[in-house]
């Protein structure tokens, strides 16, 4: 079958557990999880989760649907072919020299990167961006010699007026009437 | 007022409606059973084993519907509770588990007895907590039980630390449990519950696959009104028995693997079918590619996980079955179906699945049959895995609500005993028949000490034929009668049950059957009969594996020759 990138986007309740349970409904059907970023939501004691996985649409779908039956997971959508907003940052430790300083910080100021840290011999760079971008410019710094990469994974959010709740919350209150 | 953590445990079981608890103690969960005197409402059985526990709960919630609870300590405690616990998750049974944990200073360093049982019952569990304040514990032990029964019933586990059932508390249960995450649709959608019904109205050929949601949601009336007034045949999955009644003219039995021949080409040549809280097994479905390919099919299931999974779905409708059976039965029209359930009919003579064979020998299928007819198809029976529960399915007639209890999903071997004391425990007044195999019994054979110390009178039929039964048939049909780690050398049942103290008796011939059946009904108190089966019989119809259900193998109607005894010591 064939697979594509999914990107998921879940707000869970912040308690610990969580990211097991979910974590192993994907291992289960031994999916990679290429990538995991969690951090504060909009909401107090919710955590927004975006997960990027391979695989087939309708497996993804399939888990998804479990992922929403966990407890603690309030909601998750599947985000991918949405128009939205992705954004990954990144920290590179790029070996540098007197000599091809000048050089690297030319290329960081192409992809509108910013230098964080300098030092005899290296430059550190935080770039944010799509994967795209941030993997052109890795590819232009391979040839200077790459110390360390630090990623936080892909964060996104769909374009437009909607929070990522609305409809649920309408959901919730016709939920609990009946 | 103060409380200690296990007062609290204790009271929110009380507030529950927690009548018994399944246990084994150790050193954890000590303080715990050093409370529960207090506590008289709440009785504790004492088991050999803890997955005899959660087993016992299992059963004891299927036949109740209400949630089992089951208590151990930790490390192998809770880990001998796992195969109970996944048990009853596959087969959506409400249970809480509760663990003892060593004292939190020594977590997470191997301490004596520790294990990380919530990370190990993540995928078998709805939910589970590591409490590690006893502040916490009345909201985890009020949301625990919410979990367990509510929606889609499951397994919860808790986790107690040995010091947090010491510390002290004062904070109350909350009066409503709060869960952001946990929704329910419970209605179905109008539009889909309008869609199905013109789907059915117009169908020529419909049937009902019924499962186990239809016992869960209490719905046996519901569908009975709407099998009745459409006039619809109703076939069921494996869990489903009993939520139909099997004398029913409109009941067409089993369906799978082992299901009926009629049922299977019922199911097979339907238009539209109606899939009422089950969920596509592939012991239903056979090979999925061929499955009901004339069938138009309509999904209800409260789970919306479930839709879509295994086959495809025209009309999917979300939501508890009592409710969309309720709404559906507003605007399904009178049917008639006459042609169709002709042909059934014809079908069911064509394949007289449910004969058997006229011999000498005993036959298990004799004996189950011999024991509906007694037990005038009243008693709960509680099975093994293997050929004795499909014997059991097959040849026993189900007429009663939630009579039959056994492993569906998991399909564990030792089921039988401990889910049969948990059901006589749950329904006292019902005679409760655990049926099982020689092989099955022995997983779960201790908690006959179980039985006797607490007075659970629950009757044993063995099938006894020295095989593991239903592992040799597929040897026999699949791997050239290869007979590798089957057959199965037996102790004396009837001496093991006095050795418990309690009676039993060996049959060998067909004419000591009813008797023995009598002698077991009129005896007051557990009691276990060892029927010497014949040792190579088979479950037949058959669908062989990977064939599509309307494949399946008739029985041949063939003499097995006799086969040297195994079992006897």
């Amino acid at each position: 079958m064939a697979t594509t990138k999914h990107t998921i986007v879940a707000l869970v309740a912040d308690k610990p557990g969580v990211l097991n349970r979910m974590a192993s409904l994907f291992r289960r059907r031994g999916f990679n999880i290429d990538s995991i970023a969690v951090g504060h939501s909009e909401v107090p004691h919710l955590s927004r989760m975006t997960i990027v996985v391979n695989g087939s649409t309708a497996t993804v779908e399939q888990v998804r649907k479990q992922v929403d039956k966990v407890v603690d997971v309030v909601k998750v959508t599947d985000i991918t072919g949405e128009n939205s907003t992705v954004r990954e940052l990144a920290l590179i430790k790029v070996r540098a020299t007197s000599a091809n300083r000048g050089e690297i910080i030319e290329i960081a100021d192409i992809f509108r990167a910013s230098i964080v840290d300098v030092s005899a011999d290296s430059l550190t760079i935080e770039i944010t961006g799509d994967e795209d971008k941030i993997e052109s410019m890795l590819k232009l710094l391979r040839g200077f010699g790459i110390r360390e990469i630090a990623r936080t994974g892909r964060i996104a959010m769909v374009r437009g007026g909607k929070g990522l709740l609305a409809g649920s919350e309408k959901q919730t209150r016709t939920g609990s009437k009946q | 007022m103060k409380r200690t953590g296990a007062q609290v445990v204790c009271e929110g079981m009380v507030q529950e409606g927690v009548e018994v608890i399944f246990g084994f103690p150790g050193g954890s969960v000590l303080p715990l059973y050093d409370t529960l005197p207090k506590y008289p409402e709440l009785r504790h059985i004492l088991v050999r084993h803890e997955q005899g526990a959660a087993h016992a709960a299992d059963g004891y919630a299927r036949v109740t519907g209400k949630v089992g609870v089951c208590l151990a300590t930790s490390g192998p405690g809770a880990t001998n509770l796992v195969t109970g616990i996944a048990n009853a998750y596959l087969d959506s049974v409400p249970i809480v588990a509760i663990t003892g944990q060593v004292a939190r200073p020594f977590i997470g360093k191997d301490a004596f007895q520790e294990i990380d049982i919530t990370g190990i019952t993540v995928p078998i569990t709805k939910q589970n907590y590591l409490v590690l304040d006893t502040n916490e514990l009345p909201r985890i032990i009020k949301e625990a039980f919410h979990i367990a029964r509510s929606g889609r019933p499951g397994p919860v586990l808790i986790d107690i630390p040995r010091d947090v059932f010491i510390d002290q508390t004062e904070v109350d249960f909350p009066g409503k449990v709060d869960l952001a995450g946990y929704r329910i649709v419970q209605q179905g959608h109008p539009t889909q519950v309008k869609k199905a019904a013109k789907l059915i109205n117009e169908a020529r050929r419909p049937v009902i696959l019924a499962g186990r949601g239809v016992l869960i949601s209490g719905a046996h009336d519901e569908l009975r009104h709407f099998a009745e007034t459409a006039q619809i045949p109703v076939l069921t999955t494996l869990l489903g028995i009993s939520c139909f009644p099997e004398t029913h003219m409109l009941s067409y039995g089993m369906v799978g693997m082992h299901g009926l021949g009629y049922a299977n080409k019922a199911m097979d040549s339907a238009d539209v079918l109606i899939a009422v809280g089950m969920r596509f097994d592939d012991r239903v479905t056979g090979k999925i590619s061929a499955y009901a390919p004339d069938a138009r099919i309509i999904h209800i299931d409260l789970d919306p996980a479930e839709i879509g999974k295994n086959v495809r779905v025209d009309v999917p409708i979300v939501g508890d079955v009592k409710r969309v059976l309720t709404a559906l039965n507003k605007l399904v029209e009178t049917g008639e179906h006459v042609d169709w359930i002709r042909q059934l009919e014809e079908w069911r003579k064509q394949y007289p699945s449910l004969d058997i064979r006229d011999t000498e020998s005993l036959l298990p299928q004799y004996v189950i049959s011999k024991l509906c007819e007694i037990t005038g198809g009243e008693a709960i029976v509680a099975t093994g895995v293997g050929q004795n529960q499909m014997w059991a399915a097959q040849h026993y007639s189900y007429h009663q609500p939630n009579t039959f209890v056994s492993s569906g999903g998991l399909g564990t071997m030792g089921f039988g005993l401990p889910s049969a004391m948990g059901a006589k425990v749950g329904r006292p007044e019902s005679t409760v028949w655990c049926v099982d195999g020689d092989g099955s019994l022995q997983m779960t054979i201790q908690e006959l000490g179980t039985i006797v110390q607490d007075k659970i009178a629950v009757k044993i039929a063995v099938l006894n034929n020295g095989f593991l039964g239903m592992v040799r048939q597929w040897q026999e049909l699949f791997y050239g009668k290869r007979y590798v780690a089957t057959p199965l050398s037996c102790p004396d049942f009837v001496k093991v049950a006095e050795a418990y103290c309690l009676p039993g008796i060996r049959v060998t011939r067909k004419e000591e059957v009813v008797p023995a059946i009598e002698q077991a009904m009129a005896h007051d108190g557990p009691f276990l009969i060892d029927f010497m089966v014949e040792p190579e019989e088979n479950v037949f119809p058959m669908v062989p594996p990977g064939a599509a259900t309307v494949e399946f193998i008739e029985s041949p109607k063939k003499e097995v020759p006799a086969w040297p005894r195994r079992s006897t010591p």
